[in-house]
């Protein structure tokens, strides 16, 4: 049973114009429990916009998102989110950043339990030694298994990613993605991972779904992943079901670039906007 | 232990002795005396610059004035008068010197006398209260207010009245502007609906809102015979410098960084958490910025509103100098010239240590 559905979701911020500012066009998607979706794209083609959709800060112009079979109203303990830029408070310590967490999702709990909670998570992803320190004391790594921590230990029954390790460098990356996965795999929980790295995708998810790049980006076909976990990082370069995966979607994606670049010289209507000149407000 | 120490004196704002700290334990001793010699070397070299300019700049005006003054003499009273005064003028007596720029040994002068003036009226304060202590007691007993010390306040007493007055003013401004502004932050519709009474009244002048806080005051406290001089004056003064406070926690509350509200969402915190736990602490710098200069602003309009309200003070002391025009006005002035801007200065590293002190964004100056 599919724990989250988009049915015919078209995103425009723009929605007085029919065409123009139209983001997201006509995005379907069904996530089964447990599955790890990765959706993959070109930066700028929506990305965000999506997963802003799916978490419930931002509203759909038309189409309905449902989760657990119930329309979704708003941000949701049940959906934990790990941003692109980490997003911690830098006022508080790492244990102050993942306490606020859990006292929003567990208030009935004791002090105690949710002491212990706090710790355990951090313990979880590594950050024992730094409990008390403040996120600029942090490497940039370290900061995003904080943002992990604070996202899981509201127990939520998806973990939506958008672009989590995407401002990390290589080996960093490498050693988170191997965490998230091992963390994932202890109660397979539903995970939804948006990234621009095809082989981080390839090594971490289930189903690739492309999105088409934007304006009115869509989804394109999915692929499956039938590679058994554990993955082996350095074993995967020499599988064949992996390189055929990986050509066939780069493939795609590539001739996505192409047909994006050939359609360029067609003239855009740029919208009227201007920009808001806070200068004379105050 | 040299770390702790350079840390201290750099929390309380003197991280330039630094180098020298570092200069006097031998470390790095070229590059140290270089710093040495750029950051306090240079600056003590502008002070005596800036005094030796002063010195000549008063000298010249002394001139200038001493020979207009024996010029008019000797047009409206003869030479013989005009020789008289020229002799007077030569031998330092204070009564025949001209009324001009005091130079900076007649202000460190009028500096000692001031203190001088300052212990004799405190040792007076003792005695008297340690001659009435007895009689106090027994009128207390009897249900009678207790005699208390009327005289002239000295210079430092001045000092203090001001302290208190600038103060409480900017209490006040706080307590207004911080929670307004958050309100107004938080609201855009309120903001604009509002605005145009912010627009209005922050460039008014001081004087006025003294005015207009006098008319107020005057009237609601017709029945009480407490002075009033001091509720107006720094009634007047929190108005006056709130301003800056309500415009900047306005910017800052409003500006919040979307990520951390985005945060907020997502955690589903609730509108007492959202504006304690992320959008105060965001907006901190900004408002904090706002309350340097509302401090800033109350101590630059007090010596001016006291001036005016007739209320103890600073600038009532600038004040009366000015009116009474003894010999060692001028000099008595500038005292209370530098004094000013010393407190200020100090107020202001005060209000920085504070920021520092709560602020996450401690790279703040």
């Amino acid at each position: 049973m599919a724990i989250l559905e988009l049915k015919n979701i078209c995103k425009s911020y723009n929605p007085a114009k029919e065409y123009e500012g139209q983001v997201l066009d006509n995005i379907n998607l069904n996530i089964e429990e447990g599955e790890f979706v990765a959706i993959v794209g070109f930066s700028g083609s929506g990305k965000t916009t999506l997963v802003n959709l799916i978490n419930g800060l931002h509203e759909p112009t038309s189409g309905t998102i449902l989760f657990k079979n119930k329309p979704i109203e708003g941000t949701s303990h049940e959906r934990g989110v790990i941003f692109q830029n980490y997003s911690l408070l830098p006022w508080l310590t790492v244990y102050q950043n993942v306490a606020m967490a859990v006292r929003e999702a567990f208030p009935k709990m004791t002090k105690k339990e949710q002491d212990e909670r706090i710790k355990k998570y951090v313990e979880m992803v590594g950050l024992s030694h730094a409990i008390h320190k403040y996120p600029k004391e942090l490497s940039g790594g370290m900061r995003q298994r904080v943002s992990v921590a604070r996202a899981l230990v509201m127990d939520p029954e998806m973990i939506i990613m958008d672009e989590p390790l995407g401002a990390l460098d290589a080996l960093t990356r490498g050693n988170l993605q191997d965490e998230i996965l091992k963390i994932w795999e202890l109660n397979k929980r539903t995970a939804l991972l948006i990234t621009n790295d095809v082989d981080e995708a390839l090594y971490m998810a289930d189903r690739i779904i492309p999105l088409k790049p934007g304006p009115r980006a869509t989804l394109g076909p999915e692929f499956k992943v039938n590679i058994a976990r554990p993955r082996d990082k350095t074993a995967l370069n020499d599988d064949d079901e992996f390189k055929h995966t990986r050509n066939a979607i780069i493939e795609y994606l590539m001739d996505l670039g192409n047909e994006v670049a050939s359609q360029s010289e067609a003239i855009y209507e740029l919208p009227d906007l201007e920009p808001k000149d806070l200068r004379w407000e105050f | 232990m040299k770390e702790a120490i350079i840390k201290v004196f750099k929390k309380i704002g003197l991280g330039f002795m630094e180098p020298l700290i570092r200069l006097l334990t031998n470390e790095e001793p070229k590059k140290n005396f270089k710093e040495v010699l750029k950051r306090i070397v240079a600056p003590i070299a502008s002070i005596f610059i800036f005094i030796g300019l002063w010195q000549m700049g008063s000298n010249s005006l002394y001139e200038k004035e001493a020979a207009y003054k024996i010029e008019t003499t000797k047009i409206n009273q003869g030479e013989e008068a005009a020789q008289k005064l020229k002799v007077c003028m030569e031998s330092g007596e204070p009564k025949c010197q001209p009324n001009t720029l005091p130079s900076p040994s007649q202000v460190f002068g009028a500096y000692k006398k001031l203190l001088a003036d300052h212990k004799r009226i405190a040792a007076d304060k003792k005695a008297f209260k340690e001659k009435t202590a007895t009689l106090n007691e027994s009128r207390e007993a009897q249900g009678l207010k207790p005699i208390v010390y009327t005289g002239r306040p000295s210079f430092v007493d001045q000092i203090l009245t001001s302290l208190k007055t600038v103060f409480a003013g900017f209490l006040l401004a706080m307590f207004i502007a911080v929670p307004i502004g958050i309100i107004l932050g938080l609201n855009p519709t309120l903001r604009s609906s509002i605005n145009w009474i912010i627009q209005i009244f922050k460039p008014v002048s001081p004087v006025v809102w003294l005015l207009l806080v006098f008319m107020i005051v005057k009237t609601m406290n017709k029945n009480s015979d407490s002075d009033s001089s001091f509720l107006i004056s720094f009634i007047s003064v929190g108005l006056c410098a709130m301003w800056a406070t309500l415009v900047n926690t306005i910017m800052g509350v409003s500006t919040v960084d979307k990520d951390y509200i985005n945060v907020a969402k997502v955690l589903k915190l609730g509108p007492v958490q959202k504006i304690f736990k992320v959008i105060l602490p965001a907006s901190l710098p900004l408002i904090f910025t706002g309350l340097r200069i509302t401090l800033s602003v109350a101590w630059m309009v007090l010596i001016a509103i006291e001036l005016l309200a007739q209320s103890p003070g600073l600038g009532s002391f600038v004040w009366e100098e000015f009116q009474n025009g003894a010999m060692d006005s001028n000099s008595k002035i500038l005292v209370a010239m530098f004094v000013i801007g010393l407190i200020g200065f100090a107020l202001d590293r005060i209000m920085l240590f504070i920021q520092k002190m709560i602020s996450f964004d401690k790279g703040a100056m």
